[in-house]
């Protein structure tokens, strides 16, 4: 028996020891009211853990480590902060800022980028320690700093970023981090409001506000500058409303199409990559601020700004019209697809809700308890250009 | 009759002046996740201006309630005409520049 005791404690202390986690089919929900973030996991539809104390999130963006280990939250108040997804802990918390809206992480996973509104420019840290390595102030006109927005990633090392106030493309180099070298594109189109970059990393793509069409820069080839894509689309024809702007990033490229939200119009445009021409404009329930593709891009998930924010419309990319309607809640914030696309998670601000879709019967197979749920991001996007 | 006259009477007092409680709840809402979205859910600002009462300070309420019902042109502020009339309108900036905690 004497012998049996410590043979026993030492099996249940086996038990104890807790399974490694992984953290690829990891994501980060934000909860945009009170400053916290979940943890979920997207094979089990479960919440891990709720990290607070990540300051003002009523807007806030996610970018992964090249190890999926961390996640690092660009919050609205300029906060950038270091989540680790296996010990559900703060790693770092930094704030950089007055007011921030975006951000990326390098090719080559050692730098994250902010773009900041106040002051207007990019920030460039070490995505290990959080040091300052790079400050790019968003100078134009005698000295005048803009907001900053769309800032991605690229191929080579570089970031790309457009400046809403002055109607720039920024490429930032930093192959070089002690020398960054800044590439600028003036006049590419008035407030250029979101940008997104192709999957394949070649084509930066800028929405413009103040004037119809998009601005267009080749990184393959950026000496003859950025190219306006449908410059007379509605130009002519009274604009919507716009109460929320859409957001560029989950823009969807399927098939041999580029999928846009219009500004100003309930409609998805549909533009030929290969001419960048208007191929078809989809009617649809309201002003598009999401229009995401699921990873196979058989489907476009849709939703809208308000008054018409608790619609979500799927697109079939096969015939480019909608197929379905659905009403997952009150106020439909974000929509996030699983690595493979079998599932998209649904955040409903108004209903405290993810709500998680099965995308090929479209029904509801799931649903989350989460505070004012935003955001949704999944580990996966740490392998992926633009995300 | 009287009945009728003094209903009417109340209502459209009720009308010209504050909010119904339950009007105030949907009003404070939009406040703060629609104006919020660009605006900033602390009213700090984002794509669009602080809404905080020092920024407000030098503006008169007039100006204030028809950049909110008719947006302002040339920016991405759009116009809530359709949503909020101008008495809510004026309630709002009242808010704005009052702000209870």
């Amino acid at each position: 028996m004497k012998k049996l005791i410590p043979i026993l404690g030492f099996v249940f202390s086996l038990n104890a020891v807790a399974e490694p986690r992984a953290t690829g089919d990891l994501g980060v929900v934000i909860q945009r009211e009170d400053g916290k973030t979940l943890i979920v996991n997207s094979t089990e539809h479960k919440r891990l853990a709720e990290i607070e104390g990540l300051g003002d999130l009523s807007h806030a963006s996610v970018v992964f480590s090249r190890d999926e280990r961390y996640a690092y939250v660009f919050g609205r108040d300029g906060g950038l902060t270091k989540v680790d997804l296996l010990n559900d802990a703060i790693a770092k918390r930094i704030v950089q800022a007055g007011n921030s809206i975006g951000g990326a992480i390098s090719q080559d996973g050692r730098f994250i980028a902010v773009s900041n509104y106040t002051p207007g420019g990019v920030k460039v840290f070490s995505a290990d320690t959080l040091e300052l390595i790079a400050d790019i102030p968003a100078e134009y006109d005698d000295g005048k700093l803009s907001k900053v927005v769309g800032i991605v990633d690229a191929p080579g090392q570089r970031f790309v970023f457009s400046l809403f106030d002055a109607g720039e493309i920024w490429v930032l180099d930093l192959k070089n981090p002690k020398q960054p070298a800044v590439q600028k594109f003036r006049d590419i189109g008035k407030q250029p409001y979101d940008a997104l970059i192709s999957p394949d990393g070649r084509y930066y793509i800028a929405g413009l506000f103040g004037e119809p069409g998009l601005a267009l820069l080749d990184l393959w080839d950026t000496s003859k500058g950025a190219k306006r894509i449908l410059p007379e689309y509605g130009k002519t024809d009274d604009k919507l409303p716009v109460y929320k702007m859409p957001h560029l990033e989950g823009w969807a490229m399927a098939d041999d199409y580029l999928l846009v939200p219009a500004i100003g119009k309930h409609e998805v445009l549909v533009i030929d990559k290969r001419q960048w021409q208007l191929v078809k404009a989809i009617p649809v329930a309201g002003q598009p601020v999401f229009v995401r593709a699921r990873p196979d891009g058989r489907q476009i998930w849709v939703n809208f700004a308000f008054p018409d924010n608790s619609l979500v419309q799927v697109i079939d990319v096969k015939d480019l019209s909608v197929h379905k309607s659905l009403t997952p809640g009150k106020a439909v914030l974000h929509m996030e697809f699983t690595p493979r696309g079998e599932q998209v998670w649904v955040a409903v601000r108004d209903d405290n809700q993810l709500v998680v879709y099965d995308t090929e019967t479209l029904t509801e197979i799931a649903r989350l308890p989460a505070k004012t749920p935003s955001g949704i991001f999944f580990s996966s996007r740490a392998h992926q250009i633009g995300l | 009759m009287r009945k009728l006259l003094l209903l009417m009477l109340v209502s459209s007092t009720a009308l010209a002046g504050e909010p119904s409680a339950d009007r105030q709840n949907t009003l404070r809402n939009m406040l703060k996740h629609d104006c919020g979205a660009c605006h900033g859910l602390t009213l700090k600002g984002g794509l669009g201006p602080a809404l905080l009462p020092e920024a407000l300070a030098g503006k008169s309420d007039d100006f204030l309630a028809d950049a909110i019902l008719n947006g302002r042109k040339g920016t991405a502020m759009p116009p809530w005409q359709r949503f909020i009339n101008r008495d809510e309108a004026l309630w709002l900036i009242k808010v704005l520049r009052n702000p209870e905690h």
